[in-house]
């Protein structure tokens, strides 16, 4: 065993002397550090396997639909310079029936090679087999479908194929790189209930659809290092007049789309979220540091005075440092791990990729490991610095009696209303304004961490309330297969338990302006709509101008454009008109970007008579299943999604997801609330302990002492709070401005329960800290602290 | 002067102190001629306020002259930078405060160590320990011990380098006069036993009776100096 010095011996015993506030500090600490590790080693592993999952699995980069093309078209598709491998596919929108399910369910349905896998996007099959190609009854249904419906190898759904009802036989379950997020046409939110990727085998398909010796969809994988622009213009130059929408790579990818945006925000919340409270956490060690070694400054002097030099005594206070700083990133290291496994253990659920894949690179360990040592040490270095700064003599003589003043209260004319130990807490705070500073800025800090870790829920509230409560008003959305002339309104007022319905014109387009252009859709809405509103930039809900577009905020920024610009408008359907429209009106909208005409405009500008596309309607619920089986029963009818179960899927994603997040980040907020509150009230113990003694040696009670230190707290938690609150709202207004995507933007918003929640939080951790140092206070040994000074 | 034949440990010349206490300046020492010689016990002696602790601060390098020159065997340590002074308290130097000074979380015998391990050439704690009569309160803590044998465990630690002075400020004041004198004992003992240059300050004028010489401070000058040829044993003074 190596003999430890005395040194080394004094601090051993010191850090088991102060191991309370050791751990407090500790716990500063492991939080900073946890929430480091979890949510950077969480993104690194994601994006890892998310890449692992393309690759191994083909992930096509090229993506176009179509009406119909034959099949020899294929050939020259293959001859376009830099195209790898293209697969056609048939694809279809389809209707479900799922047995004891009687809410609308829709799918894709989409082919496979008659024999074997394709050799783009290919299937991870988990349970059962690809599909018989001589059987036409045979499908492989996607593993959220499954799993949400309860369904398994062997079960039966029904399909409405190209208008007739089919039993469909389920093979195998599967997950494919294409529909990681499964999405149903214009819906916001994966609803696997209701929603479900399907595949059959070619041929029986083909045959379903009349689509034999043909295809309606192009899947294509590039050669590397080749640029997709090129290859998708040939690919539209050659396509265009079989009715594609235009071919679109990876970014415009549906569910590539989403996780994308999703992984920048969680890029953004593995970044911004642990420099924030790594920021915090070395911040409140750095102030602990320096004034825990400030309450040394008698032993540094007499080992001064022993001959011990600067260095000497630098690196023996490093060492203590080093130790608690250490200890505490080790914890902060497990604690991050095992969240973080935790964390991307949910998230491969969520997305559900084939294989789950963990990995903490050495350069985090060694970033937040160095980042937070340095603090520490930068800490250490100023306190000692300070002490051995003096001449020991100096430093060993009682510090000489401070300079007190009366406070500004008492200049102000307060003076009688405060009692003298009121007087000791005012002027004590003010004799050192930095100290104080420091000590509001750090528990302002833990206030701020709070509501750092909080907001995320009112925004999705408020995002709910406003996409739900404000814009879409109906029960149920329908889509169709092709847009319809307004009068089959008229039928639809008949159905029995429909109160209202609005028949709106939503077509794809291409919006540009100058180099930039955006894929959305324009929504037609009649002009005196009333499940649909329009919001302005204000949310106050207004009327669509008669000419021109309305354009969601963001959208409006990402192009450049303003109100009053004429911007270029490519219709990807019909006559495929590209036409110039101004810009009349900007909206305000969270989730997703559009753009809104009224519904004449549109119709006009397309050509066409009062054609609508998408059916809102506000039902009985009570009613709801004779609503939901005439509307299946209507041939045109594409898809049928449901409000509430929109709300609730929204739910689902979200508790799932992000309480998980705020959750722990709430937890470890409130832990470094807790290690701020008790160190500052200790180290001001071990400050006073002195004076407080003194007094009540003079006869002043346990209380009355504990009031001079504990009133002291009180004040300083106290103006800590709205200083907190102003920190807080700046972070999160930085968060919400980095996390803004084109699926959703993030307000801030932030509700009196989160502001009450921080404030109760630290509230609370002043309290149980102050009780514990009430408990010390009556152990205060008075004789002993008196005796070996003046 | 008997002094003549004996080595200048220590010479000091128009040395002044001024500490700024914020709004007042406190003139601690206006002026201080001063020789200590090797091996004598010497007591300085003076009121509260008078500049003794000062003086000895300087002399031990715990602080520094506003002006004039100190001399610690014939090196000037005056203008002495942080490292030399650290090096010079290092090694030549063992202090004894009134109030102990004792690291709280160590045992006596590791309050010790602290030192011996940085010194050149020191004795054992142990034989330290025993120096004073404590070689029974090896593994005490200071809390265990009553603040006479506080201040011997003090005086060990002092004296456990072997250094060639040894400054002690007011070693007796906070303790009653029976354990006072055995604190005396002890540093007489290791005056004889080790010819360790010793001074004491006291405003206690019954100390000075076991000096070699007596030097008188009075508000920041030397005021008298004088021989004492027959110095007492500690147990034959009282107050």
């Amino acid at each position: 065993m190596v003999k430890l010095s005395s040194l080394q011996r004094k601090l051993w015993r010191e850090l088991w002397h102060m191991r309370g506030q050791a751990l407090a500090i500790m716990l500063v600490i492991v939080g900073g550090v946890g929430v480091c590790v979890m949510s950077l080693s969480t993104y690194d592993s994601l994006r890892q396997t998310r890449d692992n999952y393309y690759r191994d699995y083909g992930f096509a980069d090229i993506f176009t639909s179509l009406k119909r093309a034959p099949q020899a078209i294929m050939a020259r598709v293959r001859e376009i310079p830099g195209v790898r491998a293209a697969e056609s596919r048939v694809v279809a929108q389809i209707n479900l029936e799922v047995p004891n399910f009687a809410d609308p369910v829709t799918g894709l349905l989409s082919s496979l090679p008659d024999h074997g896998q394709p050799g783009i996007n290919r299937l991870h099959i988990l349970r059962g087999r690809l599909p018989d190609s001589l059987h036409d009854n045979e499908a492989l249904i996607s593993d959220a479908f499954a799993d949400a419906q309860k369904l398994n190898t062997g079960d039966h759904i029904i399909a409405i194929i190209n208008g007739k009802r089919r039993e469909l036989t389920i093979v195998g379950i599967a997950l494919s790189p294409e529909y990681i997020y499964q999405i149903a046409p214009g819906a916001v939110f994966p609803d696997y209930q209701r929603f479900g990727v399907l595949w059959m085998a070619r041929t029986p398909l083909a045959t379903a659809y009349g689509m034999q010796g043909a295809f309606n969809d192009v899947v294509i994988r590039l050669q590397p290092g080749v640029a997709e622009d090129g290859v998708i213009e040939q690919l539209d130059n050659l396509l265009n007049r079989y009715g594609s929408q235009g071919a679109y790579g990876r970014d415009e990818q549906f569910s590539n789309l989403f996780l994308k945006e999703e992984f920048a925000q969680l890029e953004t919340m593995a970044y911004l979220f642990p420099a924030i409270f790594l920021g915090v956490a070395v911040f409140l060690l750095n102030v602990v540091v320096t004034r825990l070694i400030q309450t040394q400054r008698e032993i540094i002097a007499i080992l001064k005075a022993f001959g011990y030099s600067n260095r000497q005594i630098g690196s023996h206070y490093a060492e203590l440092v080093l130790l608690i700083t250490g200890l505490g990133i080790a914890g902060g290291f497990v604690l991050g791990i095992y969240l973080g496994q935790l964390m991307t253990s949910t998230y491969t659920d969520y997305y559900r990729f084939p294989s789950l894949l963990y990995r903490l690179s050495p350069l985090i360990f060694f970033a937040v490991g160095s980042a937070t040592v340095l603090a520490a040490l930068l800490g250490t270095w100023r306190a000692v610095h300070k002490a051995t700064i003096l001449p020991p003599a100096e430093a060993m003589r009682p510090e000489p009696p401070q300079h007190y003043s009366q406070s500004i209260l008492e200049r102000m004319g307060m003076q009688r209303l405060l009692s003298q130990p009121s007087r000791m807490i005012l002027r004590h705070l003010q004799r050192k304004p930095v100290k104080t500073l420091l000590s509001v800025v750090g528990l302002a800090m833990a206030t701020a961490i709070m509501m750092v870790g909080n907001f995320q829920q009112d925004a999705v509230h408020f995002i709910m309330h406003v996409q739900f409560q404000l814009t879409q008003k109906q029960d149920i959305e329908v889509t169709l297969y092709e847009p319809v002339a307004s009068n089959v309104l008229d039928s639809l007022r008949g159905i029995h338990g429909v109160y209202y319905v609005e028949g709106l014109r939503s077509v794809p387009v291409s919006l540009e302006y100058q180099q930039r252009e955006y894929r959305t859709s324009i929504q037609g809405i009649p002009a005196d709509a009333v499940l649909q509103s329009v919001l302005n930039t204000e949310l106050e809900n207004i009327r669509l101008p008669e000419e021109g577009l309305m354009v969601t905020e963001h959208l409006a920024h990402k192009l450049g454009f303003k109100t009053g610009d004429r911007i270029w408008v490519k219709f990807l359907d019909g006559k495929r008109q590209h036409l110039q429209i101004t810009v009349a009106m900007l909206s305000q909208q969270y989730l997703g970007v559009g753009a809104y005409m009224r519904r004449d405009a549109l119709n006009r500008l397309l050509g066409e008579g009062p054609a609508i596309n998408t059916l809102l309607l506000k039902i009985d619920n009570s009613k709801a299943q004779q609503v939901y089986k005439a509307l299946k029963e209507m041939p045109a009818v594409a898809s049928i999604n449901l409000r509430q179960s929109v709300i609730d899927s929204f739910r689902k994603t979200m508790k799932q997801i992000l309480l998980v997040f705020t959750f722990i980040n709430a937890l470890l907020g409130a832990v470094i609330a807790f290690g701020v509150v008790y160190n500052t009230v200790r180290i001001a113990l071990a400050e006073r302990g002195r004076e407080l003694a003194s007094m009540r040696v003079l006869g002043y009670t346990h209380g009355e002492v504990a009031y001079i230190l504990l009133g002291e707290m009180a004040v300083l938690t106290l103006l800590s709070i709205p200083i907190g609150f102003v920190i807080g709202v700046a972070l999160c207004q930085f968060l919400t401005d980095q996390m803004q995507s084109d699926l959703y933007r993030v307000p801030l918003i932030l509700s009196p329960f989160t502001y009450s929640f921080s404030a109760l939080v630290v509230m609370l951790s002043a309290l149980t800290s102050a009780g514990l140092v009430w408990y010390r206070l009556k152990r205060l040994n008075l004789v002993e602290v008196l005796k070996t000074r003046e | 002067m008997q002094q003549n034949n004996l080595k200048t440990v220590f010479s000091a010349r128009g040395v002044t102190k001024t500490y700024d206490m914020g709004e007042v300046q406190v003139h601690a020492l206006r002026g201080v001629d001063l020789d200590l010689y090797a091996g004598e016990f010497v007591v300085l002696l003076g009121a509260s306020g008078s500049g003794k602790s000062t003086l000895l601060n300087i002399l031990g390098g715990l602080d520094t002259a506003s002006a004039g020159q100190v001399f610690y065997c014939g090196q000037d340590i005056t203008h002495a930078n942080d490292k030399a002074l650290t090096n010079y308290r290092r090694n030549h130097v063992g202090f004894v405060f009134q109030f102990y000074n004792l690291i709280p979380s160590l045992t006596a015998e590791e309050n010790i160590a602290v030192v011996t391990e940085i010194a050149k050439n020191p004795m054992s704690p142990k034989a330290a320990l025993e120096l004073v009569g404590l070689g029974d309160r090896m593994n005490h803590f200071p809390a265990q011990l009553s603040g006479g044998q506080q201040q011997r465990v003090a005086i060990a630690r002092a004296i456990a380098k072997r250094p060639q002075v040894l400054l002690c400020d007011e070693p007796t004041g906070a303790l009653d006069s029976a354990t006072g004198i055995i604190v005396l004992e002890a540093l007489q003992r290791v005056n004889k036993e080790l010819g360790t240059t010793t001074a004491i300050i006291t405003h206690n004028a019954d100390i000075a009776e076991m000096a070699d010489r007596v030097i008188q401070l009075t508000d920041g000058r030397i005021t008298a100096i004088h021989d004492n040829p027959a110095p007492k044993r500690p147990d034959q003074i009282s107050w």
